[in-house]
This record gives structure tokens, C-alpha cells and sequence, in this order.
């Protein structure tokens, strides 16, 4: 046996290739089996990226079956709350061009807003309670009802259900502690990384056309 | 008291760092200025890192100096003190030194000029007291640390209990240009340091290092805190370290780095490796809160720049507001380029000079146009690397500067930008003038904002994600009700049209179609049925064979046994299949008809003719064996002969009535027929009335004839065993086996007939009776009687369960039937309801009984 190995050094070759193989083969079925991954992990992680608002406006019920659709393939720009942020994140996460945010679905904020109720005007119906998907709202059948501003995502919901359009949507205020500093001016940003010949495009093609007449 | 002058301690160097101009002369030709009383403080709450403080005076209420207006907001936050003596005139949003140009809330106070102080709680000698009335004084005098970030001191000063404090260090380093306010608190109150620093190494428990660390510009500050150590009696270990300029040597960590030469890594704390920081201005405030209750409500600042006409170091009131600051040092507002609160490597413009001067407010720089120019307009990175060389934090700038810019938040992080500490070092060397510092700021605030947001976005996502489980519980529970009550609904339904059916029906109920006909079989199934059921048997055969072959020594006699049992089955499949293969129907009964009812049909000529053919073929056949035995001689030879001899009679005889037939064939045989008693005709009868028979058998009577029958089969094959055995034949054992399983069915044969026997009873009793209500009365009669028959051999514990399972099913039963007919109003609610209580009391018997007798 070792004789006819070490005369056709193939036949090693083959032997070894072929427990290697079959080792390895073994430690992957093995792991396949015991790392098995529950569920899609594609749709937490997109799930997670987007802002939770529960808003609809992608037209989905939820951010989570918003997440589900994106990862069966739907566009990545519905998502207001989440605005060209989130897109830039999901398209690097799915590695796809991050398109701009569709404006059918509605335009981004600059500013998060919160639900305010005008509280005399409100009759308590319990018609926003219902529609809030975050039970940030209080109150009770023809009791005055509240907004928790803290749980408040700005999503909306609650005032197109108002009978008496006792919902306001305010602004919220940046506080000191939520003041941060801003990136330096943008149009500074984008002379200093342009190469001097290219900061007048105008007059590159004018020495083009100048050059064609010349020609 | 001995002290080493000579300080030999080795220092070490920091990565990076850079050299600006100190221009620190200018503010130390002048002595501390004068404390300026002003007209009016504005004290914001917050002016420290933390929760706000909460105000606990009123608007109108007077004060005096050093009172106690706001306090602090749980453990991470400080205290605030009015600096003057006065009247609160306003609690409002004022704008605050703060990088924003944001207002927030400030306590406002006229002065009444006065400056009345409260009674200050005085302390000659420190270490008479417990360690925790000290932390209280310190907490309560508003300390925030006065280098710059406004850390909450009483927290430093209380480290976690598994952090062991061994190095104490005091940063009087003040390494960035113009500031001069811990220089000049170093040299006018050297003893007042000194004493401050004895006192947070007394809280930290006295650590075996303690170390003021000074960089070697500052030499007369240097000289009048050794001279200040040197004067202290008793015990000392202060070691005043001096060690080159270089900016930024003050940051915490990098102060630690070149004292210790141990470098505090990311994310970490200095406390973790045992190290305490504090500025000499925090240990000067300790020390004069302990010793003479002295709140913080004043401080050193720089007043420094070309635009003013005095440079010069200030003690002032804490919320003088800069504007009045300037004033009274000749501020020219034309001159002046812009207000820089802080220094110009790490401070920030002020929009307004109308801010108060705050704890944390250690320089004001009004410089001129030529002084501090603005920055030239940013170029384009040239990726000269100048920054990276810079970065005392060892970063690479300009690669944070390239994800700044795209705001690519993870890498930013994965290049550590959390560690920047801002100093502006990269900023300073920039060839292209780029404000590094300004992106990484942004880019920091956007990934805390990201980290809120996160934070927030998981909550809602739990908020949301726990309203829809609970809407969708409600929603289940509201379904499961409703088919609840739709069940409820279909089963009082149910019962009152099975009353009326049974109202309907009684009458002309036949009480013995009890029986059920067996349905007729279709023999293409049984076929198939059969045929499975030997493949089925070859199957276990063949496993038996192979488990035989596996199994162990001992176990091999089961095995055998086994295999034995599945030959048998085999053998049995095959014996049926067969069977049914040659008869159209396995029903011998049947098949007896059916060739009885061939016979019959036959007409009389045909039927002689076929029965001289039949006697023709045994004929012959006798004559074959009578001319073999002729030849043999054998004995029988006369036999033979006689039987051949009565054959061709009978042949004969046959002929002879052919013969009589054939003039009038058709006629006379079916007179023949009818008159004559047929055998074929009487087999037929026969076969028929045993159909008929068993048809009409009762269930129990079929068991009598099977349990006779395998009694008879039982007996025959244990007469064969014996043969077997007697011959030692090798299919004893397997004759063995199958008597055994004969013997199992003759059991449970018996016992179905016990089972049977009660049943059958009221059945007949029915029979003979008639009874016009064969109803489930007489059925729980009977059931009880299998029950009672079943039950006499039983334990009487497992009697009493079996009761009680049954009541317990009755009660039910009878529940459902009294809420149906409560529904419907009947009128035997009542009598229904009595039966349930008494059973539901019989019940309760019942279980006490078992549990007596389970005791």
C-alpha cells in the first residue's frame, strides 16, 4: 500500500483530498445545522434602520412590514421620517444605489414634531387613542385627553380621526442638550475639494469651442 | 517636615502635541484684579455637566451671599449659590456662554449692594471630621470642576468602592495660550493649593501618590507652591512635578500620561486604574468650602486681548456678565476681531456679550484683527499627514475628516473618533486651513443623536409591538367567546330537534335493528386487502429475520419466537389469499349455494348426462388403479374390482333413465323437480337457512360459535403439538406459538361476550316487552350492568375513581342540557336541576370516600 503511494504520489494526493473533503463537508453540515438561523435576519436589521415612527406612509402598517417589503424587493425611498439618512443606510446595507426619498409618500422634516391637543376643545371621543400606534395618547371615553410628547413619534395618525381638530402637530424645540454642532459650511466644502482647473467648468468649455474654431 | 525641592520624578511624553505661541505675558503683568460687585448676576442652573439644578427660591425673595438658590437635581448634577446679596428679580431663559448662542433658564439678582453674607459653617481642622460630613460640605458648596468641562467634583471625589485610589493629581498644567487663571491662582494662593490638595487626598483616602503637575512656563508658580509645600508641618508627600510645554499636556488623560506614563485607554475612566484628576482651581474651592463654608460663588478669569486696554487675571463674581466684565477693562469693541469664551485653541465665540461669566469660565479673549484673524478659507486635504503627527489621541485626522465629510457614522467610529478630545491640535497644524475640529464636533453630535434616536426608535418599536400583541389578545378573546356562545347556540339547538325527532320516531322504531347487516364486500378490495396484508407479514418476517441476526444471546429466544409468530402470519396471509383466489367469494356458505344453485339449475338430461360423465372419469380412473394393482398383486385387487363393478352398474342404471327421459325432456323434468326431493335443492335449503342464521344470530351467539369453534381448533392443535413433540419435530414450538395466540383469542372472544351478554339482554327484554320507550333509560340500564359486571373485579379505590369520572361526565352532560333548556324556557328545568344537585351531592360522596380511603 505504501509502496504503490509513494510510487504514484496521485493516489496521495487523491486520498488526502478526499478526507479533507469529507472532513470539512462534515464540520459544514454540522454547522449548518447547529448555527441554523432563525427567521430572516435581512428583515430585523432593515427593521431596525428605520425610524419606528409606524407612521403608514410607505403604505405599509408598520415599519416592520415596511421591512418585510424591502426585503422582498420594494424601494428603499418611502420613508419620510426616516428621510435620505435612512435610505443611505439601507442602501449600504443592501449594497444599491440609495436613491432620493419619494416625494408621493410625503417630505421629509427637518424639524420632529410632536402631537399636541388643544386640551378644552377635546371632547373625548377616544377616536386618537385608537388610531395612536404607540398609545402615547391618555385619556378616557369623555374624559380630556393627552399626548405623552415623550412617547409622541410625530406620526400623524391621530389627527385625521380629531372631530374637532383639536390636534396640533408642533415642532419640537432643540434643547441645550440636544444642540450639536453643525458640518462647516457646505459650499465652502465643495470649492476646497474641487481642483482648481475644474472650479469654472464654463470656461473649460469655452477653451474647447475656442480651440475647435481654431482647428 | 522635610521636603525634597529637587523633584526627581521621571516624566514622560505625550504623542503628538504642538507648540503655539503662549502669549501668556501679556495677563500676568498686572496682579489679581479687584472683585468687582456687580449690579446685576445671572446664574444659570446648568453650568456643569449633568442635570440641571432646580431652583428653590421665588422671584422677590431676597438673598444673600453664598445662599443656596438651586439645588441639585439627583446625584449627578450640582448645586447653585447666589453670589451676591439682593433681591431674585427674574427666573427665566437668558442667554448662556454656550457654543450654541441657546437661552436657558438663569436665576437673575439685583444687588442691593451690600454683599451680606450668610453664617458660613467654619472648619478649623478637617480630619476631626467623618469622611461623609465632608463629602456633604463639598456637595453642597456647588463644586464643578473649574477646568473647563464643569465635571461634578463629589463625584470624582467618590469613586466606586473597587477602584482603589493610589494617585492623586492636581492639573495646574493650564497648557493653552493667553490663559494665565491657574498660573496666578498658583502664585497668589500657593497655600490655599497645597491645603486643597491635602484635603481631596484626605477623601480619597490618602493615595500614596499625590501629585501637582505644572508645565515649566510657569516657574514663580512653580517656586511658590514648593515653597508653600515645604512650609506645611507634619506629614507631606505633594510632589510638584514640572515638565515641558507642549500643548495639550492639561487634557486628563494625557496630564496622566506623561506623569505616569500610563495611558488611560478608550472608554475607560482614570478612577479604573486608581488615578484621580482635579484641577488646582477645584482643590483651592474644596479647600475653602471645607475650611471656611465658603460656597463657590467666585473664580479666577483671564481678561486678555489686544482689543481691551487692561490685561489682567480678575476674581470675579460667578454671573457678572462678560459685557460689564469688558467694560471695566477697556474693552474697544472696534478693535476687537470677535469674544472668545475660553481659550483660542479650544474656545468658542461668543455670539452675545451679554452672557454671565460661569463656573467653567476660566478666560475671556476680546483679541484684535491682527491678533486673531479669521481663519483663511479652507483648501483641499492634501493628505500632508501633518494632523496624524499632531494627534495627541494618536487618531488619524484626516481619514475622520474624509467620513466627516461623507457622515459615514460607523467608520468615524471605528477610527475611534469618541477618543478626540478636541484639543484643535489637528486644526492648528492644517496647511489647508481645514476646520478639522468643527467636523468631528458635527459628526460626534450626530452619532450621540443617532444613539438617542436608536434609543428611541427601540422603544417605539416595543411600545407598538406590545399594543399590536394586545390588540390582537383582545381580538382572540373576543373570538373565542363568540364561538363560545356559537357552540352553546348549535348544541341547544341539536338537543331540541333530536327531542322532537325522537317524538317522531318512537313509535315505529323497529327495536331489532339493533343488529347491522354487515355491509356486502366488494372482492377486488378484499383482494388487495389481502395481498397487503401478506406483503405486510413477508415484510415483518424479513425484520424479524434480520433482528435475529443483531440481537444479543439473550434476548435471540424472543426473537426466535418472534420470528416464528411472523412465519406463522405468513403462512396465514398466503393461506387466505389463496383461498379467495380460488373461490369468487371466501364465503363458503355462500359458495355452497352457489354451486348447489349451479346443480339445480341444470336440466334433468344435462344433469344425467354430466353425472354418467363424472362416474365415467372415476371409472376409469378405478380401472388405471385396478390394472396397477393387478400387475403389483396387490391385495386390494379385489376391491378395486367390486367398487368397478358397482361404477358401471350405477353407469348403467343412469343410462338406463337417459334412456326413460328422452321422449318428453323438458315437461317432466320440472314436474321431476318439484316433487321429488332434490338433493342439489336441499343443499341449497341447507345452505340457505345457515345463512339465514347467522344473519339472525345475535352478536353473542356468533361469539358462541366462534369461541366453540376456536375451542375445537384449540383441542386439535394441541393433539399436534403433541405429535409434534412426542416426534421431536422442529415445528413443535411453532405450533406451540400458535396455540398460544388461539388460546389469547379464545379469551378475548369470552370476554366480548361478557361484554356483549348485558347488552344483548335489554335488547331482548325489548324484544319480548315491545316497550313503546326503548329509550337511553334502558341503555344506562345496561351500561350499568357492564359496569357493575366490569367493576366487581376492580380495587374498590379504582371503583370509586371510575365513579367518579363517570359522575363527573354526567354532571356535565346534564349542565349543558339544563342551560339549553333554560334557554328555551322548558319545563323541565326544575327536574333537571334536582337531578344535577343530587348528583353533583353524590359526587361530592364519592371524593370524600376515596379520599377516606386514600388516607
Amino acid at each position: 500500500m505504501i509502496d504503490l503511494i509513494a510510487q504514484h504520489p496521485i493516489y496521495a494526493a487523491l486520498i488526502a483530498l478526499g478526507t479533507l473533503s469529507i472532513v470539512f463537508g462534515g464540520i459544514l453540515g454540522f454547522a449548518a445545522v447547529k448555527f441554523k438561523v432563525e427567521g430572516d435576519p435581512i428583515v430585523e436589521q432593515l427593521d431596525n434602520l428605520l425610524p419606528q415612527t409606524q407612521c403608514g406612509q410607505c403604505g405599509y402598517p408598520g415599519c416592520k412590514p415596511y421591512a418585510e417589503a424591502i426585503a422582498n424587493g420594494d424601494a428603499i425611498n418611502k420613508c419620510p421620517p426616516g428621510g435620505q439618512a435612512t435610505i443611505n443606510t439601507i442602501a449600504a446595507l443592501l449594497d444599491v444605489e440609495a436613491p432620493s426619498l419619494d416625494a408621493e409618500h410625503g417630505a421629509e422634516l427637518d424639524i420632529p414634531r410632536v402631537a399636541v391637543i388643544r386640551e378644552d376643545e377635546c371632547i373625548g371621543c377616544t377616536k386618537c387613542i385608537q388610531a395612536c400606534p404607540m398609545d402615547a395618547i391618555l385619556g378616557a371615553a369623555k374624559q380630556m385627553h393627552t399626548v405623552i410628547a415623550d412617547e409622541c413619534t410625530g406620526c400623524d395618525l391621530c389627527v385625521e380621526p380629531c372631530p374637532t381638530d383639536c390636534i396640533d402637530m408642533v415642532p419640537l424645540e432643540t434643547t441645550l442638550s440636544e444642540w450639536k454642532w453643525n458640518l462647516p459650511e457646505p459650499s465652502k466644502n465643495v470649492a476646497m475639494n474641487l481642483i482648481a482647473s475644474d472650479k469654472h467648468p464654463h470656461r473649460a468649455e469655452h477653451g474647447e469651442s475656442n480651440k475647435g474654431e481654431a482647428a | 517636615m522635610s521636603y525634597n525641592v529637587s523633584s526627581v520624578r521621571k516624566v514622560f511624553d505625550i504623542p503628538g502635541g504642538v507648540h503655539p505661541p503662549e502669549s501668556k505675558e501679556q495677563s500676568l503683568q498686572l496682579p489679581l484684579g479687584p472683585v468687582l460687585l456687580p449690579q446685576r448676576v445671572v446664574l444659570p442652573l446648568s453650568q456643569h455637566i449633568g442635570a440641571p439644578a432646580k431652583a428653590i427660591v421665588a422671584v422677590g425673595e431676597k438673598v444673600r451671599t453664598g445662599q443656596l438658590i438651586a439645588e441639585p437635581q439627583g446625584l449627578f448634577s450640582v448645586g447653585l449659590h447666589a453670589s451676591i446679596s439682593g433681591t431674585v428679580s427674574a427666573i427665566e431663559d437668558r442667554p448662556i456662554p454656550h457654543t450654541s448662542g441657546m437661552n436657558a433658564e438663569c436665576i437673575v439678582i439685583e444687588s442691593d449692594g451690600l454683599d451680606e453674607w450668610v453664617a458660613l459653617d467654619e472648619c478649623e481642622d478637617y480630619t476631626a471630621l467623618e469622611r461623609d460630613a465632608l463629602m456633604a460640605k463639598i456637595r453642597t458648596a456647588g463644586l464643578a470642576g473649574m477646568g473647563g468641562a464643569g465635571f461634578p467634583s463629589a463625584i470624582k471625589l467618590n469613586p466606586r468602592a473597587d477602584d482603589k485610589i493610589d494617585t492623586l493629581i492636581i492639573n495646574g498644567t493650564e497648557c493653552e495660550p493667553y490663559i494665565t487663571a491657574d498660573d496666578t491662582l498658583m502664585r497668589e494662593q500657593a497655600d490655599a493649593v497645597i491645603q486643597g490638595t491635602l484635603l481631596l487626598a484626605h477623601l480619597l483616602g490618602a493615595p500614596s501618590t499625590v501629585l501637582i503637575g505644572v508645565e515649566d512656563n510657569k516657574p514663580t508658580a512653580i517656586t511658590a507652591l514648593k515653597k508653600a509645600a515645604a512650609a506645611i508641618e507634619g506629614e507631606c508627600n505633594i510632589e510638584i512635578v514640572d515638565f515641558p510645554t507642549k500643548y495639550p499636556s492639561g487634557g486628563e488623560k494625557q496630564l496622566i500620561q506623561i506623569l505616569t506614563g500610563i495611558e488611560v485607554g478608550s472608554g475607560d475612566v482614570p478612577a479604573s486604574l486608581g488615578i484621580v484628576c482635579h484641577n488646582v482651581g477645584t482643590a483651592v474651592a474644596a479647600w475653602e468650602a471645607v475650611r471656611y463654608g465658603r460656597p463657590l460663588i467666585s473664580r479666577i478669569t483671564t481678561v486678555v486681548g489686544e482689543a481691551l486696554d487692561t490685561q489682567r487675571n480678575i476674581e470675579v463674581r460667578i454671573g457678572t456678565l462678560i459685557s460689564e466684565v469688558l467694560e471695566q477693562n477697556g474693552f474697544n469693541a472696534d478693535e476687537a476681531a470677535r469674544l472668545i469664551m475660553g481659550g483660542p485653541m479650544m474656545g468658542f465665540a461668543l455670539q452675545d456679550a451679554g452672557v454671565p461669566i460661569v463656573k467653567t469660565s476660566n478666560c475671556i479673549l476680546a483679541p484684535s484683527k491682527q491678533e486673531l484673524p479669521e481663519p483663511p478659507p479652507a483648501q483641499a486635504c492634501i493628505r500632508c499627514g501633518m494632523c496624524a503627527e499632531a494627534c495627541p489621541a494618536s487618531l488619524l485626522p484626516q481619514q475622520l475628516f474624509w467620513y466627516s465629510q461623507s457622515e459615514d457614522y460607523d467608520r468615524l467610529q471605528a477610527h475611534n473618533l469618541m477618543d478626540c478630545i478636541e484639543c484643535g491640535a489637528c486644526s492648528f497644524v492644517c496647511p489647508s486651513n481645514i476646520p478639522l475640529v468643527q467636523y468631528y464636533r458635527a459628526s460626534k453630535g450626530a452619532i450621540k443623536q443617532a444613539a438617542v434616536d436608536k434609543q428611541k426608535s427601540d422603544r417605539s418599536r416595543e411600545r407598538f409591538e406590545f399594543r399590536q400583541a394586545r390588540l390582537d389578545k383582545a381580538e382572540a378573546e373576543k373570538e373565542a367567546k363568540r364561538q363560545a356562545r356559537k357552540q352553546a347556540a348549535a348544541e341547544a339547538k341539536k338537543l331540541a330537534a333530536e327531542k322532537k325527532e325522537q317524538e317522531l320516531l318512537q313509535p315505529t322504531i323497529a327495536p331489532v335493528a339493533a343488529v347491522p347487516i354487515p355491509a356486502a364486500v366488494d372482492p377486488e378490495a378484499e383482494k388487495a386487502k389481502l395481498e397487503r396484508a401478506l406483503s405486510s407479514a413477508q415484510n415483518r418476517l424479513d425484520k424479524a429475520h434480520e433482528r435475529l441476526d443483531d440481537a444479543e444471546p439473550e434476548r435471540r429466544d424472543k426473537m426466535a419466537a418472534r420470528v416464528k409468530e411472523a412465519e406463522l402470519k405468513v403462512l396465514d396471509a398466503q393461506k387466505k389469499l389463496e383461498q379467495f383466489n380460488t373461490a369468487d367469494n371466501n364465503d363458503p356458505v355462500a359458495a355452497a349455494i352457489a354451486r348447489a344453485k349451479a346443480k339445480a339449475s341444470l336440466p334433468p338430461h344435462a344433469k344425467l348426462t354430466s353425472s354418467i360423465e363424472a362416474l365415467k372419469k372415476r371409472m376409469t380412473i378405478a380401472a388405471d388403479k385396478l390394472s396397477s394393482a393387478k400387475t403389483e398383486g396387490a391385495a386390494t385387487v379385489d376391491a378395486l374390482q367390486a367398487g368397478l363393478d358397482k361404477m358401471q352398474g350405477k353407469i348403467a342404471k343412469l343410462q338406463q333413465e337417459l334412456i326413460d327421459l328422452g321422449p318428453e325432456p323438458a315437461v317432466e323434468a320440472t314436474v321431476k323437480e318439484d316433487t321429488t326431493p332434490d338433493p342439489a335443492a336441499a343443499a341449497i335449503e341447507r345452505a340457505k337457512a345457515k345463512a339465514a342464521a347467522s344473519a339472525n344470530m345475535s352478536p353473542a351467539d356468533k361469539l358462541h360459535d366462534q369461541i366453540t369453534s376456536i375451542e375445537k381448533r384449540i383441542a386439535k392443535t394441541a393433539e399436534k403439538v403433541a405429535v409434534a413433540r412426542a416426534e421431536g419435530s422442529s415445528t413443535a414450538d411453532a405450533l406451540q406459538l400458535g396455540l398460544d395466540k388461539m388460546t389469547a383469542k379464545l379469551d378475548k372472544a369470552r370476554a366480548d361476550l361478557g361484554e356483549l351478554a348485558p347488552q344483548v339482554q335489554p335488547e331482548s327484554a325489548q324484544n319480548v316487552d315491545s316497550a313503546p320507550e326503548p329509550d337511553a333509560a334502558s341503555a344506562a340500564i345496561a351500561k350499568a350492568k357492564a359496569k357493575a359486571a366490569a367493576t366487581a373485579n376492580m380495587l374498590p379505590e379504582e371503583k370509586l375513581r371510575d365513579q367518579i369520572r363517570s359522575m363527573q361526565t354526567r354532571i356535565e352532560k346534564t349542565t349543558v342540557k339544563v342551560t339549553a333548556a333554560r334557554a328555551e324556557g322548558s319545563d323541565i328545568t326544575d327536574a333537571l336541576q334536582l337531578g344535577l344537585d343530587k348528583m353533583t351531592a353524590k359526587l361530592e360522596k364519592a371524593k370524600s370516600e376515596l379520599a377516606e380511603l386514600s388516607n
